[in-house]
C-alpha cells in the first residue's frame, strides 16, 4: 500500500517561468547584491594589510588575509588622546546598553499596562501628550535637557544618559505593550481581579509572562536603538562613558598621516556587530500563539 | 460553604451620557438559580458585571449576604465569576489556575490541595490538573473556568455566558453538569445567557431583560405559560409563539376576531378589564390540536409545509385570509402541503395581547 502511494506520486503543477517572473527574479537578484556589496568591501578590505589597499583593487579578495587590523581596531586604535582600541567605547555602550534596556522596557510595559487595562483618569489624553512628543525630533529636546540635568546637579554621568534613553524609549515602549495588552481578552483581566490579585500582581503574574514576543520585539528595539545612537551619547554620557558609536567617529575621523581603511572597517564592522548578533539570534523567538489557550482556539 | 443572598435597589449604570440601567431592582434569594435572559444589549452581563464590582455604577445600592458591597472591591465581594472566553491563565497549568486566587490570598497550602483536589473531583479535572490551558479543549476549558470558581468557596457564583463558545452537545453537557452542581452544592448562582433553553432547563427564577428593564421576573414555567408582554413571548420559546391579529369582541360571549375566524374566548383568564379593542393573539406551536371537522369551533387552515423534527413535526399553516402560523404534531402526521386541516385553538392557553402596548391582557 505504501509502495504504491509512493510509487505514484501525486503530480505537482511546474510553475512556468513567465518573462515577468524572470524580471521579479532580476530584480531581487539585484537589489541583494546592491545592499551586500558595501558588506563584501568592508568584510575583505578589513582583513587586507594597508600595502594591498593601496593597489586599489576594492573588489578583490584579500592575498594573505590577516585579522591584524581588526585586533588592532579592538585594542589600541587611538580614539582621541588615548589609544586603546574601541574595546573601551564597546564596553560603554554595553555599561548604558543594559540598563537603559532593563529600565526603559520595565517602565514602558507597566505604563502600557496601566493606560490600557485600568481606567486611569484621562488616560487617552496622556497617551496622546506621549505619542505627540514621540514625533517632535528629539534635537528640539537636548539643549534644556542639558540645562534640566545640569541644574538636577546630575550634569553628564552614566544615571544621566540611562535615564535620557528611559525617557526617549517610554513612548515607544509604552505603545507597544499598550497595544498589546489591549488586544488581550479583557476578561483574563477581569479573572484576575476577582481572584483577588492587585495592580502589581496581574501586572507580574499575568500579563508579563504573556507578553513574551513583545519583550523581544520591545529588546530589539531598544538595543539596536540605544546602540546605535551618536548625539545622546556624546551629549549625555559624559567623557568617561563615551558609546562606542562616539569612539568609532574619533577612530574614523581623526587620522593623522595615512587613513588605515583597514582599521576602519574593521572598527566599524566590530560596532555593527551586536545589533547584527540580536537580529540574527533573536529570530525564532518571534512565536505567535502566546496566549492561545486563553480564549477560544 | 456561604451562600449569600443578593439584593440590588435602584441601580443606575451609564457609560458617558448613554444610560445601561435605570432605576434596576432585583432580589435573588440564597441558594436559588437567577437567570438574566435577554438579546445582546440588553444590559444583562453590565449587570452580572457591576455585581462583580468590575464595572462601577453611577446610584444605588448592591448587597450580597446582607453587607453592602456598592464600592467593594471585586475580592471582597464573596463572589467568583465564570467567562464566556474561558479566561484562563494562559502561561499556568490548570493547577496554577485553580490555585491562583487562593495562593493571592495568602491560604496555607494543604487547605489549597484541598481545595483544589475536591474542586478537580467534582469537575472530573484530576488528570488535566499539570496540563497547559492550550492542551485542553473547549469544554475543558470551561471545567477549568468554573473549577477556579469553586474553589473560591464564595456566597455568590456568577456565570456570563458560559456556555456560548461551545458546540451544540457539549453545551447540553455542561448545561446538566451546572445544574447537577448547583443541585449539590446548593450555592446562589446568577447565570447570563441569550439562550433560552439555557434560561428554561436551569433557572429557579428568570429574569428577562430588554433596554436594561427587567420585563418579567419569575418562574421558568410562568414565564412560558404567562408572558406579561409582546417581547417576552417571542423571546422565550422555540419553536417560537405564535401571533395573529385582531380584535377582541364582547357580543355573544368574549371573542377574538382575525380575519374572518372567531376564537372563543371562554376560559381564558383575563388580567385587565375586557373591551372591544385591537388585540394580538398568541398562541404557542404545541397548543393547537388537529380536531374534526365537525367541532364546534374547529378552525381550518392550509398546510404550507411540514418540517420533520424527529420527535415531532412542526406544520406550518395559513388562515383563509393568509394569516401564517404553526403548530406541532406528532411525528407520523400525513399532512402535506396544500391539505386542508381543522384546528383547534384552546383558550386556556391562548396569551392575549394589547395591539398598542403590547402589554398582557
Amino acid at each position: 500500500m505504501t509502495a504504491l502511494a509512493q510509487s505514484l506520486p501525486v503530480a505537482r503543477p511546474r510553475k512556468r517561468m513567465t518573462p515577468a517572473r524572470w524580471g521579479l527574479y532580476a530584480f531581487i537578484l539585484i537589489t541583494a547584491l546592491y545592499f551586500l556589496l558595501p558588506l563584501y568591501v568592508m568584510i575583505v578590505t578589513s582583513l587586507k594589510p594597508m600595502a594591498e589597499i593601496r593597489q586599489g583593487n576594492l573588489l578583490a579578495l584579500p592575498m594573505s588575509p590577516s585579522v591584524d587590523a581588526w585586533i588592532k581596531a579592538w585594542t589600541s586604535a587611538c580614539t582621541g588622546l588615548t589609544c586603546e582600541g574601541i574595546r573601551v567605547g564597546f564596553f560603554n555602550s554595553l555599561r548604558i546598553l543594559v540598563p537603559s534596556v532593563v529600565i526603559s522596557i520595565a517602565v514602558g510595559s507597566l505604563t502600557g499596562y496601566a493606560l490600557s487595562l485600568w481606567r486611569v483618569r484621562g488616560a487617552n489624553i496622556l497617551f496622546g501628550a506621549m505619542m505627540i512628543v514621540a514625533f517632535i525630533p528629539y534635537q528640539v529636546f537636548i539643549y534644556p535637557l542639558v540645562r534640566v540635568f545640569s541644574f538636577a546637579g546630575l550634569g553628564q554621568s552614566l544615571v544621566t544618559i540611562v535615564t535620557i534613553h528611559t525617557i526617549f524609549g517610554l513612548p515607544t515602549m509604552t505603545l507597544l505593550f499598550r497595544n498589546y495588552f489591549t488586544s488581550l481578552p479583557v476578561e483574563l483581566f477581569k479573572a484576575a481581579r476577582i481572584d483577588g490579585a492587585g495592580f502589581y500582581q496581574i501586572y507580574a503574574r499575568i500579563m508579563m509572562p504573556m507578553a513574551t514576543p513583545m519583550i523581544v520585539v520591545a529588546v530589539i528595539l531598544q538595543t539596536t536603538g540605544i546602540w546605535n545612537d551618536f548625539i545622546l551619547g556624546l551629549v549625555f554620557a559624559g567623557r568617561d562613558n563615551l558609546p562606542m558609536t562616539v569612539q568609532l567617529n574619533n577612530i574614523v575621523n581623526s587620522t593623522q598621516g595615512e587613513r588605515a581603511y583597514n582599521v576602519d572597517m574593521a572598527a566599524t564592522l566590530l560596532t555593527a556587530l551586536l545589533p547584527l548578533v540580536i537580529y540574527f539570534g533573536s529570530g525564532r523567538w518571534f512565536v505567535r500563539g502566546i496566549a492561545a489557550g486563553a480564549v477560544k482556539g | 460553604m456561604e451562600r449569600s443572598n443578593v439584593d440590588i435597589t435602584n441601580l443606575q449604570i451609564g457609560f458617558g451620557g448613554l444610560k445601561v440601567l435605570e432605576n434596576l431592582d432585583l432580589h435573588v434569594d440564597a441558594s436559588e438559580f437567577l437567570v438574566l435572559l435577554g438579546p445582546s444589549g440588553c444590559g444583562k452581563s453590565t449587570l452580572l458585571n457591576a455585581i462583580a464590582g468590575l464595572i462601577e455604577v453611577k446610584g444605588g445600592q448592591i448587597q450580597i449576604g446582607d453587607r453592602d458591597v456598592t464600592w467593594a472591591e471585586p475580592k471582597d465581594r464573596g463572589i467568583a465569576m465564570v467567562f464566556q472566553s474561558y479566561a484562563l491563565y494562559p502561561r499556568m497549568s490548570v493547577r496554577k489556575n485553580l490555585s491562583f486566587g487562593l495562593k493571592v490570598a495568602r491560604t496555607p497550602q494543604d487547605e489549597i490541595d484541598s481545595r483544589v483536589g475536591e474542586a478537580a473531583k467534582m469537575l472530573r479535572l484530576t488528570e488535566l490538573l499539570d496540563r497547559r490551558p492550550s492542551e485542553l479543549s473547549g469544554g475543558q476549558r470551561q471545567r477549568v473556568a468554573i473549577g477556579r470558581a469553586l474553589v473560591r468557596h464564595a456566597g455568590v457564583y456568577l456565570f456570563d455566558e458560559p456556555l456560548s463558545n461551545l458546540d451544540a452537545q457539549l453545551r447540553a453537557e455542561l448545561r446538566v453538569e451546572i445544574k447537577r452542581l448547583h443541585a449539590r452544592l446548593g450555592a446562589t448562582m446568577i447565570y447570563v445567557t441569550h439562550d433560552q433553553i439555557e434560561a428554561l432547563t436551569l433557572a429557579d427564577r428568570i429574569a428577562v431583560m430588554q433596554g436594561g428593564v427587567i420585563q418579567q421576573l419569575d418562574t421558568p414555567k410562568k414565564i412560558y405559560r404567562e408572558p406579561v408582554n409582546r417581547f417576552v413571548a417571542s423571546f422565550v420559546g422555540s419553536p417560537a409563539m405564535n401571533f395573529l391579529r385582531g380584535r377582541i369582541v364582547r357580543d355573544g360571549g368574549p371573542a377574538f376576531i382575525a380575519a374572518d375566524v372567531r376564537f372563543d374566548l371562554n376560559g381564558y383568564a383575563f388580567r385587565s378589564l375586557l373591551s372591544d379593542a385591537p388585540a394580538v393573539l398568541g398562541i404557542r406551536p404545541e397548543h393547537i390540536e388537529i380536531t374534526g371537522s365537525d367541532h364546534p369551533s374547529a378552525v381550518t387552515a392550509r398546510v404550507e409545509l411540514v418540517e420533520p423534527m424527529g420527535a415531532d413535526a412542526l406544520i406550518w399553516c395559513r388562515l383563509t385570509d393568509g394569516t401564517a402560523f404553526s403548530f406541532r404534531s406528532d411525528a407520523d402526521i400525513q399532512a402535506r402541503a396544500g391539505d386542508t386541516l381543522a384546528l383547534r385553538f384552546p383558550a386556556e392557553a391562548f396569551s392575549l395581547f394589547d395591539d398598542q402596548s403590547g402589554q398582557r391582557l
